[in-house]
C-alpha cells in the first residue's frame, strides 16, 4: 500500500517538477526547527546571491525508500537531500547517491586548508557531505531525581536510585552499546563484544532488567514530550530536541551528556539528475557547506558544525541570545566520554541485531 | 400470410437474422459502455493494479545475484557446499571478472546489501573488497584464489560461497520463508533461531487484535446506529454529524489525543487518583500496549461501522416491531427475532470494512501500541522505509493480502456476500 502511495506521490511531484524552470531547487530535509535553521543559514543567503528559488520538502525520514522508488521509476525530483550518515552510506551502496570529490567540489577553509582535511574523519562515505554533528543522549527531569542528579549513563539502568519510566529508542543501535558499558564491558571493547552472539545476548539481558520500565520511542519528538508530561524520569533523544525543551520551553529538564553517541547529518546529491541540475546542486553544496555557513547554522539550533574551522566562529543563539558553545555536543565539557556511531559495524549488523532486538521486544 | 409459413430464422428489416442483429446491437451497447468506463479502468489498472502487482512480485524476484555476478553463478553450479571444501580457482576467476564489471557500474555494494539480509557481514565484505578488487586485472593478475583470501579472509570461508550459491536463483522462496520465520539454506528450508522468531507471532496478533477491534466497534456502534435511525431526523442528523466529525480531524491528532487521555499522567488516571479509586503510585497502564491500540483504533474506525449499520437500519420498517409486539412478543424477542436479523447485512458490511482497514493499519499501532500492541504492518513499514528489504516487505504484504482474501472467502461461504449492504 505504502509503495503505491510513494509511487503515486513521486509521479505527481514529477509532473509538477517537470514543468519547472532550472531556477528552482527541491531540497529535502527533516522539517521543523531543523529545516528552519537551514532556511535561515543556507537557503535565504543562497537565494539572495543567485536568485534560485528553494523549495523545502520535509521527507528526510523516508528519503532512502523514496529515492529508491524515484530511481526505479526513472524520475528523480529532488536536487539535494539531507540524510544521516548511515543512510548516506546505504544510498551510496545502492548507487542512489553521487560520489563527491571533496577537494574540488567543496570549499576550502578560509586559511586554505583543503576541505578533506577540514572535515577530516567525518567524511564517512564517498557520497556524504557532512553538515552537523549531533548526538543522541539523555535528558532527565530535575524535579524527579531527588538531590543526586545522575552524572553517569548507567543511571538509566539503576531503577532503585532513579525509579520511574525511561524512554529509549525502539531500535538496537545505541541501546545495545549503553547496555554493554553498564554491564561492565570496557569502552573500547563494546563492538568486539557486540559482534558475538554472547555479546548480543549480554546486552539484551542487561536491557531486560529495565524492560518493564521503558517506554520505547520511534519519533525524535517523543522523549521531549514524555519528559515535559512527567511520564518518564529520563529518556534518550537528539541533543537539539533537549536544548529546545530546556532553553526554549523552560521545562525542569537537564542534560546527561555522559556516553552520548555522536552521529552525523549531511547532504547527498541523488544520482540520475540531469547535468544542469547536478551542477546546480553542486553549486548550492559548495556555498552551503563553507566554513561561515556551517557556523551560522549553530545560531539557530544546537548542533555542532562539521568543519573544524567553523567551531571558533560559533556565536550566540540568534533569538535567545545565549552563548551556543556550551550547548554543543562537541564542547569539551560535554564530550568527556563519547561514542561515535559505528557506521561500518551497524551497516553489517543492523538487520541481524534488529531482528533479534524486535523479537526480544515482542516477548 | 406467407410470412407465417416461413420456416427459416426470423429476419430483421435489412435481411440479417434477427438473433444476429440483436446480438450485434447489444455488443455495440456493451462496447459503448466499456468505452465510457475505459478511462477509469485504465486509471485503476495503471495506478493501482500494476504497482501493487509489481510490488508483490518483488517477494519472489531475485535477479540481482545472477545479474551482477553471472559468471560466478554459473561456475558455482558444479560446486557442492556440503563437500566442506572451498570452490576451485575457476569460481574465483569468474568472480573477479564479474566484480570488476560490477564495481565499474557501482553495483557490487547493492549486491552486498542484498546478501547482508541473509548473512551478516556481506555488506562490508563487498564494499571493502570492492576497493581492492577494482585494482585487479581479470586476465593478467590470475590466479585469484589466494589474492582474494588475502583481501578478506571471508572469501576463504565455505559459508560465504554457500550463501551466494543459495541465493543465486532468479525466482526465490527465500523472502517468503523469511516472512514465516524460516530461512533458505543449502539443505532446504529451516526454522530461524528461536530468538529471531517474531513475524508469525505478529501475524497472529494482527488477526486477533483486528477481530477484537471489529467486535468492539460492533458493540459500540450498534446502539449509536440504532439511536440515529430511530430518532426524528433533526436529532438523527445532528448525531450523524457528530459521528462524521472525527473524519475532519487529522488521524495523528486523534491518536495523540488518546495518549493525553490514557497515559499515566493523563486525564483518566488523574481523575481516578483524585477520586481515590486508585493509589498515586499504582496508576493504570492503558496506553503503549494492546489496550491502547484497541481503544484508539476502535475510536478511529467506529464511523466505518456506524454508517453501514445506520443505512441498513433506516430501511427497516418500524411497523415490523409493532407487529411483533402486537402478536405477543416481549421487547427482547421482538428485537432478537425480528429487528436484529434484518440488521445483519449492515453488521456484515461494517465488519468487513473495519476488519480490512484494521489489519493494514500501522500509524496508530506505532504511536500507541508500545511493544505489545504493534501489528505486522509495522514490520512491513520498517522493511520498506528503513531496512530497504523490499523483498521481505512484499512477502509479508502478500501473506497479509492472502489472509484477507481467505477470510473474505470464508465470510462469503458462512454469511454470504450478497447479504452485505452498504445502504
Amino acid at each position: 500500500m505504502k509503495m503505491t502511495k510513494t509511487l503515486l506521490a513521486s509521479t505527481a511531484v514529477a509532473a509538477i517538477a517537470g514543468g519547472a524552470m532550472a531556477q528552482e531547487m527541491t531540497i529535502v530535509s527533516w522539517g521543523g526547527a531543523y529545516t528552519k535553521s537551514q532556511q535561515r543559514a543556507y537557503h535565504e543567503p543562497y537565494s539572495e546571491k543567485t536568485g534560485v528559488t528553494i523549495i523545502n520538502d520535509d521527507s528526510a525520514a523516508e528519503a532512502v525508500a523514496k529515492l529508491r522508488a524515484m530511481n526505479e521509476a526513472g524520475n528523480v525530483t529532488w536536487d539535494v537531500v539531507d540524510v544521516v550518515a548511515a543512510d548516506a552510506i546505504r544510498l551510496c551502496d545502492e548507487g542512489l547517491a553521487m560520489e563527491i570529490d571533496v577537494d574540488t567540489m567543496l570549499a576550502p577553509a578560509p586559511d586554505g586548508t583543503p576541505a578533506s582535511e577540514d572535515f577530516g574523519d567525518l567524511l564517512v562515505s564517498d557520497c556524504f557531505i557532512p553538515q552537523i554533528v549531533y548526538s543522541t543522549t539523555f535528558g532527565y527531569r530535575t524535579d524527579m531525581v531527588g538531590d543526586t542528579p545522575p552524572t553517569d549513563v548507567c543511571a538509566v539502568f539503576d531503577t532503585d536510585a532513579y525509579p520511574g519510566k525511561r524512554s529509549l529508542e525502539k531500535r538496537p543501535i545505541n541501546n545495545m552499546e549503553w547496555a554493554l558499558i553498564c554491564d561492565g564491558v570496557a569502552f573500547d571493547d563494546v563492538y568486539d563484544v557486540l559482534e558475538t552472539e554472547e555479546g548480543q545476548n549480554q546486552a539484551l539481558a542487561k536491557l531486560d532488567t529495565i524492560k518493564d520500565d521503558v517506554i520505547w520511542w520511534s519519533a525524535g519528538a517523543d522523549t521531549p514530550q514524555l519528559l515535559a508530561d512527567g511520564e518518564v524520569v529520563m529518556g534518550s533523544t537528539y541533543n537539539g530536541r533537549l536544548f529546545s525543551v530546556i532553553e526554549e520551553q523552560n521545562q525542569p529538564v537537564a542534560m546527561l551528556w555522559d556516553a552520548q553517541v555522536f552521529d552525523l547529518d549531511g547532504w547527498i546529491i541523488p544520482t540520475g539528475l540531469s547535468e544542469e541540475r547536478t551542477q546546480q546542486a553542486l553549486d548550492y553544496i559548495f556555498f552551503a557547506t563553507d566554513t561561515q555557513r556551517l557556523a551560522d547554522q549553530a545560531k539557530y539550533i544546537s548542533y555542532g558544525p562539521a568543519r573544524a574551522s567553523s567551531a571558533p566562529l560559533v556565536g550566540k543563539h540568534a533569538d535567545l541570545g545565549i552563548e551556543m558553545s556550551p550547548h554543543m555536543p562537541t564542547d569539551p565539557e560535554n564530550a568527556k566520554r563519547t561514542f561515535l556511531y559505528n557506521y561500518e559495524f551497524w551497516a553489517d549488523y543492523r538487520d541481524d541485531i534488529d531482528a533479534k532486538f524486535q523479537a526480544w521486544l515482542a516477548q | 400470410m406467407t410470412d407465417a409459413a416461413q420456416t427459416g430464422p426470423m429476419l430483421a428489416a435489412d435481411g440479417t437474422p434477427l438473433k444476429q442483429s440483436l446480438a450485434r446491437s447489444l455488443r455495440n451497447q456493451k462496447l459503448r459502455a466499456l468505452a465510457l468506463i475505459a478511462p477509469l479502468l485504465l486509471f485503476v489498472l495503471v495506478s493501482f493494479v500494476m504497482p501493487i502487482g509489481q510490488m508483490l512480485f518483488k517477494s519472489v524476484e531475485n535477479d540481482i545475484v545472477a545479474d551482477t555476478i553471472p559468471r560466478t553463478v554459473v561456475a558455482l553450479q558444479d560446486w557442492d557446499a556440503a563437500s566442506g571444501e572451498l570452490p576451485g580457482e575457476p569460481v574465483y576467476e569468474a568472480f573477479v571478472a564479474d566484480m570488476v564489471i560490477a564495481i565499474e557500474a557501482k553495483r557490487h555494494t547493492r549486491l552486498g546489501t542484498r546478501l547482508n539480509y541473509e548473512e551478516t557481514g556481506m555488506s562490508s565484505l563487498f564494499r571493502k573488497s570492492g576497493r581492492q578488487i577494482r585494482r585487479l586485472d581479470p586476465v593478467a593478475d590470475a590466479p585469484f584464489k589466494d589474492k582474494l583470501i588475502d583481501i578478506d579472509e571471508d572469501w576463504g570461508k565455505v559459508e560465504t560461497w554457500s550463501v551466494i550459491k543459495t541465493h543465486s536463483v532468479r525466482i526465490t522462496n527465500g523472502y517468503f520463508l523469511n516472512a514465516v520465520d524460516m530461512k533458505r539454506t543449502p539443505e532446504g528450508a529451516q526454522a530461524q533461531p528461536e530468538d529471531r522468531q517474531i513475524l508469525i507471532k505478529l501475524f497472529v496478533r494482527t488477526l486477533i487484535m483486528s477481530l477484537a477491534i471489529t467486535a468492539s466497534c460492533i458493540l459500540l456502534g450498534y446502539p449509536i446506529a440504532w439511536i440515529i435511525s430511530n430518532n426524528p431526523a433533526r436529532i438523527g442528523n445532528l448525531l450523524l454529524i457528530l459521528v462524521l466529525l472525527p473524519f475532519w480531524t487529522s488521524l495523528l491528532v486523534r491518536t495523540s489525543a488518546w495518549i493525553v487521555m490514557l497515559q499515566q499522567q493523563g486525564v483518566v488516571n488523574e481523575i481516578l487518583v483524585w477520586l481515590n479509586v486508585i493509589a498515586d503510585d499504582a496508576r493504570l497502564v492503558m496506553i503503549r500496549n494492546e489496550i491502547g491500540t484497541i481503544v484508539a483504533m476502535t475510536h478511529i474506525l467506529l464511523p466505518f461501522m456506524i454508517l453501514p449499520m445506520y443505512s441498513v437500519m433506516q430501511t427497516i420498517n418500524p411497523s415490523y416491531l409493532r407487529a411483533a409486539k402486537s402478536l405477543g412478543a416481549t421487547n427482547f424477542t421482538a428485537f432478537w427475532r425480528v429487528y436484529f436479523p434484518l440488521t445483519v447485512p449492515g453488521i456484515g458490511a461494517g465488519s468487513i470494512l473495519v476488519f480490512i482497514l484494521a489489519i493494514g493499519y500501522y500509524i496508530t499501532p506505532e504511536i500507541v501500541g508500545g511493544t505489545s500492541g504493534i501489528f505486522i504492518s509495522n514490520r512491513i513499514a520498517f522493511h520498506i522505509s528503513s531496512s530497504l528489504n523490499w523483498g521481505l516487505a512484499a512477502a509479508l504484504a502478500s501473506i497479509l493480502l492472502a489472509a484477507v482474501l481467505i477470510l473474505y472467502w470464508a465470510y462469503d461461504r458462512i454469511v454470504g456476500i450478497d447479504n452485505v449492504k452498504l445502504g
